[in-house]
């Protein structure tokens, strides 16, 4: 096998305009024009910024392996995009690869820090993320509908983005808010769920190592139908947990309630940690399809992050309606 | 006459195969998305659901129309739709469960929404055997009475997919919808108005 060691002087992949991009130079000067002509008119334009295509998406260069990650291979780039539950536009697991690229700005994005902490205030998405170093954390993810992938992110440690707002020691939790903005989120117009989407973690969850604020997959930045640009990865719990494209991080005192848990407390609760041996009330929980696979595989306890969480849990009875 | 109807026989058969075609070019094609398990199941099950809906069409239109010779396709749409149904459970049974027989029988005892959609598909099994003519003959007018349960299972059917929406529920109000409409046409609406117009008559001069 020829292997091919780049030279310093190598052009690298990700530095070469992809054709596609050249090829569309005119419409980006036209769209600059635009742009230009518009922000005298209403200058919040300026940077606004969506994520029309896949092609696009900026590689996020150099990133840090984690024991954290997972060997088992991951699912597609395809899988991965095509295949979302992300509500705000709409039911079908098509439609936010459909819909999302094309409405959701991701630039200017700001996400408002508030409650229970000493430096709260209004953060620019690149202060939150420029300080840290990206990691790559390949994590199995598991939804309460009985399916999974395992999933390349691109993130940063809670832990590290959370400490810097000095949370006091009344934060017990931490509630995170997903983006609320019909313009963007057509499904929104509609009051399917009590929009915007909110979830919450224990504070000791959300500081656990495992727990990341995710801003891209495959090495790239976070497609629009994954929760662009920032969104919460917590691999022990259902996805559902994971919310998307973040708004707003509050440290309260009290659980927060989070949107499923609003919805149909008879079937969520809080911690919604993955369980093979509790049912959801309507369906098992004991085996999940691996998105790609016919056949059905056993689900693991924590999803196989056992070793890792377990102890947060000590002395909880995790079978109790309390603790679902 | 006989070779037209043969030929409409066999058109209608083609027509009821195309989900099935589409259903195979999908999944080969990678157009079923990336859980085309999940992609069959819930195209087998709605497939069987509409043929259903529309065999118990098939009289009141009958009726409605004018068109005698609709009732001629009935049995097939009927069978049909059994068929789909059929390939509903087999996809759960197979790729759900491997075949396991225990693990299949936990899940219909322990989910209702299984439950109920199972009982739709056994009802039906009796439904098809005796839709052969020696069988209609032989069972003469009870033939008629064990037919009728088609409405049962057809509310079933509607019932499991309300049950496993987690909250978007307009597709099975829509068959709800169409069902409700089925049993009201099935009540003969002429004679219902005129009970109606009848009753509010009454109302009124009571007022």
């Amino acid at each position: 096998m020829l292997i091919r060691r780049p030279r310093r002087s190598d052009v690298k992949p990700s530095e070469i305009t992809s054709e596609s991009i050249y090829r569309r130079r005119r419409e980006f000067m036209k769209a600059a024009g635009t742009i230009a002509a518009g922000s005298l008119l209403a200058p919040q334009w300026l940077f606004s910024r969506t994520l029309d295509d896949l092609e696009q998406l900026r590689d996020l260069g150099e990133l840090k392996p984690s024991p954290y990650s997972t060997d088992e291979s991951p699912n597609s780039f395809s899988d991965i995009t095509t295949y979302n539950n992300f509500y705000e536009y709409g039911f079908g697991k098509d439609d936010p690869a459909r819909h999302a690229p094309g409405l959701l700005r991701v630039e200017p994005w700001s996400v408002e820090v508030t409650g229970e902490c000493e430096k709260p205030g209004t953060y620019a998405f690149e202060d939150l993320v420029k300080p840290h170093r990206l990691e790559e954390r390949i994590y199995r993810f598991r939804c309460v509908e009985a399916w999974s992938m395992v999933i390349p992110w691109v993130g940063i440690p809670m832990v590290n983005v959370l400490k810097r707002f000095q949370p006091t020691s009344r934060a017990r939790y931490v509630e995170f808010v997903t983006l609320m903005d019909p313009e963007q989120m057509p499904a929104q117009r509609r009051p399917s769920l009590p929009w915007p989407y909110r979830e919450g973690l224990r504070i000791d969850e959300a500081m656990h190592p495992l727990s990341i604020f995710a801003v891209g997959v495959y090495g790239k930045e976070m497609p629009a139908q994954n929760g662009a640009p920032i969104r919460l990865v917590v691999p022990w719990k259902y996805g559902f947990k994971s919310s998307k494209s973040l708004v707003k991080i509050r440290f309260t005192e009290e659980q927060p309630l989070n949107t499923w848990q609003q919805i149909t407390p008879e079937e969520y609760g809080f911690y919604a940690n993955v369980n093979p041996e509790v049912d959801h009330p309507r369906w098992s929980q004991a085996r999940e399809r691996r998105v790609g696979s016919f056949f059905r595989q056993s689900t693991q306890m924590f999803n196989g992050y056992r070793e890792e969480v377990a102890h947060l849990y000590r002395g909880m009875d995790l079978r109790s309606r309390e603790y679902w | 006459m006989v070779r037209g109807l043969l030929l409409a026989k066999i058109g209608v058969f083609l027509l009821c195969l195309i989900p099935l075609v589409i259903m195979g070019s999908a999944v080969v094609t990678g157009a079923a998305g990336p859980n085309p398990v999940e992609y069959l199941s819930h195209e087998t099950g709605q497939w069987g659901l509409r043929l259903l809906l529309l065999t118990l069409a098939v009289s009141p239109l009958r009726r409605l129309t004018g068109w005698a010779w609709l009732i001629r396709f009935r049995r097939m749409l009927g069978l049909f739709a059994f068929f789909y149904v059929c390939c509903h459970f087999l996809v759960f049974a197979v790729f759900d469960h491997s075949l396991g027989l225990p693990s299949i029988l936990e899940d219909i005892v322990k989910r209702p929404y299984i439950l109920v959609g199972t009982l739709a598909f056994l009802l039906l099994i009796p439904l098809a055997i005796t839709s052969t003519n020696s069988m209609m003959r032989r069972l003469g007018r009870r033939w008629k009475a064990l037919h009728r349960f088609s409405y049962l299972i057809a509310a079933l059917a509607v019932l499991h997919f309300f049950m496993l929406v987690k909250v978007d529920t307009r597709e099975p109000l829509i068959y709800a919808g169409v069902l409700a409409a089925l049993l009201l046409l099935r009540l003969r609406p002429g004679q219902w108005l005129a009970r109606r117009t009848a009753s509010r008559r009454e109302v009124q001069k009571e007022a």
